[in-house]
């Protein structure tokens, strides 16, 4: 709970910034716990159903732990016009998860983005903060090697 | 002494730029070169990227698609002996390139510094006047600012197209009214998907971004002002996290701004994800700490916005105008662009817009163009047309509330109210070029399926109506598709149109009506014959291996599922009950030797 009262005091507990200081346990934890948003409540005193109501609104925020490693795969609209539906699927098929889904060692959370705003290198895939450009399903296995 | 600048903005660092920034560092060490090294933004030749820029000499050249290898004799060569390598070139001064009629027809205002100058240091900002139109601002009444705003006739860039000099006044004389200061936001939450024209502008130039929320503020007598930025773009909220600071620390912003009774203060908010954010209501929600959720529009922002307050809204490319329409005054700016501003700034679309250029192109990136050039112009003399001797089929304006346009549209001049007539819009200024192995259907399956997941919920007509529509266009796509199927959606995107509380409600179903209207025949094939004209969807074709194929075996080592089957040197074969339609063996094949019909 140290942590957790450090990032709201990082935001001085201000209501309006509850976004912000659950973006920042998502971030730190992998998820954003109930416990998590309990204290949020209890310093702020914004209703824990209302926090509830953002955690399950914005796509940043998740209730269960995400992966090691984030895989997005952008499907903004240049991207599936050049082929992201099958690079999704792909990566879907040699991590032997779903779509959304983190696989059961826990290591990679596979999720779509719309969009990642580098559409002049479409297909995009992002690993945690990395982008990688000009995307094909042959580079998915050496791509998977650098992130283990 | 010699200087080489490194393109870095988020597509430079994709296409790989920051390894050849480290490498022309290691370089410069390790040879102990007296060449500075330097940092700048995306000068929208993404298609180039990554993009390597030495200053010598005999001038400033541009070179493109760099990798190490060429980094090591741009340096040996060009930088240390000035003997620039021609066939690299993509822009220099006196050499004409293949790449220079990317630049012909365009003219930046807005992205005027971008890939020029280094973003994370306000004085190469300042060094291009940066900040002077503030400090000109400053000497003039706020009323006066706000007439010359209107005289120019801009815009919101954001896809609205409302007069932004005209938001302006309105917001002044309801906080005269209420007794209130107003709220200044800048609406940074680029979420259109094949848009990011915002990003590469606070990424490669956030202090002219921050420069006209600057004087917006101060013409409308604000003295808080907001950024909202999307989280998806890390990048550019390090960049205007950094350019906030740097012009605190200038007298920029803070208390008595330049030595005058103004003062200002900026916060940042960041986006959690949530498309509909960058609708106004729904920003200002997420602002105070709630879902985004939109509210009806009768309550106006300028009147009751952000904690009910008068609050102007404006777009990042919108701020980015600002200062030079002050510096080279409004009349020079309405003559740019189509149609008449002058007593009305309705009259027409005054000055440039920055569209981000991608899909099916030669060349792809980030350009800015005066209103009222046509989308062939845009698509032909500088995307370069269709690569590998394909056909154009439509392009893309607007985002998922946009629309698609065919052929028979490509002389159509694009401005506010041109597009809004054809069925699409300007929207913030995505531009998606689709080839005939685009299904349109699909696109707008595409749309459909983006909007049901980002419809806030909160009006009927729009959450079910999308929900509707997507099971609608499921079934088109997947073989079982109905008569009648096209009356059906007809109708509920009518209903949505009229009774939908927000805007993204009232433009969701442009994707299907657009489509529908230029390319019924598509919806038809797939409905009648079962068919999907441009092998699109999955259900409605087969992979087959035709007789091209040489028997390399690639095609069978790569299958996810092994239903390709054949000797080594002999013809393959596909199974069709094993095939999961993946594309893989299309995209490993050498010999062109699968057929997708």
């Amino acid at each position: 709970m140290a942590n957790i009262d450090k990032i709201i005091d990082k935001w001085n507990a201000d209501p309006d910034y509850v976004i912000e200081m659950m973006q920042d346990i998502q971030d730190e934890l992998r998820h954003t716990p109930r416990e998590a948003l309990e204290q949020i409540t209890k310093r702020t005193k914004v209703p824990l159903a209302r926090l509830y109501h953002i955690a399950t609104f914005y796509k940043s925020f998740s209730l269960t732990p995400q992966g090691i490693h984030k895989i997005q795969v952008c499907t903004g609209t240049a991207c599936h016009v050049k082929g992201a539906p099958n690079i999704l699927d792909a990566f879907a098929r040699e991590l032997k998860t779903e779509i959304g889904e983190t696989t059961e060692d826990g290591k990679y959370t596979l999720d779509e983005v719309r969009c990642l705003g580098c559409c002049s290198l479409a297909p995009v895939v992002m690993i945690n903060d990395d982008v990688y450009g000009n995307f094909t399903t042959k580079k998915i296995k050496s791509l998977l090697e650098k992130y283990k | 002494m010699n200087k080489i600048k490194v393109g870095l903005a988020s597509c430079g660092i994709a296409a790989g730029a920051k390894q050849i920034q480290e490498y022309i560092q290691n370089e410069i060490k390790d040879k102990k070169l007296s060449i500075a090294l330097e940092e700048t933004g995306c000068i929208g030749m993404c298609y180039n990227e990554p993009l390597v820029e030495v200053f010598s000499d005999s001038g400033q050249w541009l070179y493109g698609n760099v990798t190490e290898e060429k980094a090591e004799k741009i340096i040996e060569h060009h930088a240390q002996n000035d003997k620039p390598i021609k066939e690299w070139l993509v822009k220099a001064e006196n050499i004409q390139t293949d790449d220079d009629s990317y630049f012909a027809k365009q003219l930046k205002i807005a992205s005027r510094n971008c890939g020029i100058i280094d973003p994370t240091k306000i004085d190469d900002y300042i060094s291009t006047g940066g900040y002077e139109s503030l400090k000109k601002a400053l000497k003039t009444p706020p009323q006066d600012i706000i007439k010359e705003i209107i005289t120019s006739g801009i815009r919101g860039r954001g896809g609205g197209g409302f007069p932004t000099g005209v938001k302006w006044e309105s917001a002044v004389i309801a906080a005269k009214k209420k007794g209130e200061k107003p709220i200044i936001v800048c609406n940074a939450d680029e979420g259109d998907p094949g848009a990011f024209m915002d990003r590469n502008l606070m990424e490669s130039d956030p202090h002219t971004v921050l420069e006209g929320l600057i004087i917006g503020a101060y013409a409308i007598g604000a003295e808080e002002g907001y950024i909202y930025i999307r989280r998806e773009y890390p990048l550019a909220l390090k960049r205007i996290e950094s350019a906030v600071k740097q012009a605190q620390e200038k007298g920029f912003l803070g208390q008595n701004i330049l030595g005058s009774d103004f003062k200002l203060e900026i916060k940042i908010h960041r986006g959690a994800g949530a498309f509909v954010c960058g609708e106004s209501t729904a920003l200002m929600a997420s602002m105070m700490g709630k879902a985004g959720e939109p509210r009806a529009k009768y309550i106006h922002n300028v009147e009751s916005g952000f904690k009910n307050k008068p609050t102007v809204l404006n777009n990042v490319e919108t701020f980015a105008n600002i200062p030079v329409i002050l510096e080279k005054g409004a009349k020079w700016f309405a003559e740019i662009g189509s149609g008449d501003v002058t007593d009305n700034p309705w009259g027409g679309s005054s000055g440039t817009k920055v569209f981000s250029l991608v899909g099916n192109l030669e060349r792809t990136g980030l350009i800015e163009v005066p209103m009222g050039i046509t989308l062939r112009e845009i698509v032909y003399d500088i995307g370069g047309g269709i690569p590998k001797g394909r056909k154009f089929k439509a392009i893309q304006t607007g985002g998922p509330s946009g629309g698609c346009l065919p052929e028979s549209h490509l002389d159509l001049e694009v401005d506010f109210d041109s597009l809004t007539k054809a069925g699409s819009m300007m929207g913030s200024g995505g531009m998606i070029v689709m080839d005939d192995k685009t299904c349109m259907v699909d696109v707008a399956k595409y749309f459909i399926t983006f909007l049901k997941g980002e419809s806030c919920g909160k009006c009927t007509p729009c959450r079910e109506g999308l929900i509707a529509l997507d099971e609608i266009l499921t079934r088109i796509t997947k073989g079982k598709g109905k008569e009648g199927d096209i009356e059906l959606m007809d109708n509920i995107c009518e209903t949505m149109k009229i009774a939908s509380l927000c805007e993204l409600g009232k433009s969701a179903p442009n994707p299907v009506l657009s489509t529908i209207k230029y390319f019924r025949d598509e919806y038809e094939a797939h409905i009648k014959d079962k068919k999907c004209p441009a092998g699109v969807c999955k259900e409605l074709i087969k992979y087959k291996v035709n007789d091209n194929c040489t028997g390399c075996t690639i095609c069978a080592k790569n299958c996810p599922v092994d239903a390709i089957s054949g000797k080594p040197k002999e013809m393959h074969f596909i199974d069709q009950e094993k095939c999961i339609k993946c594309n893989v063996c299309y995209e490993v094949c050498n010999f062109d030797a699968i057929t997708v019909k």
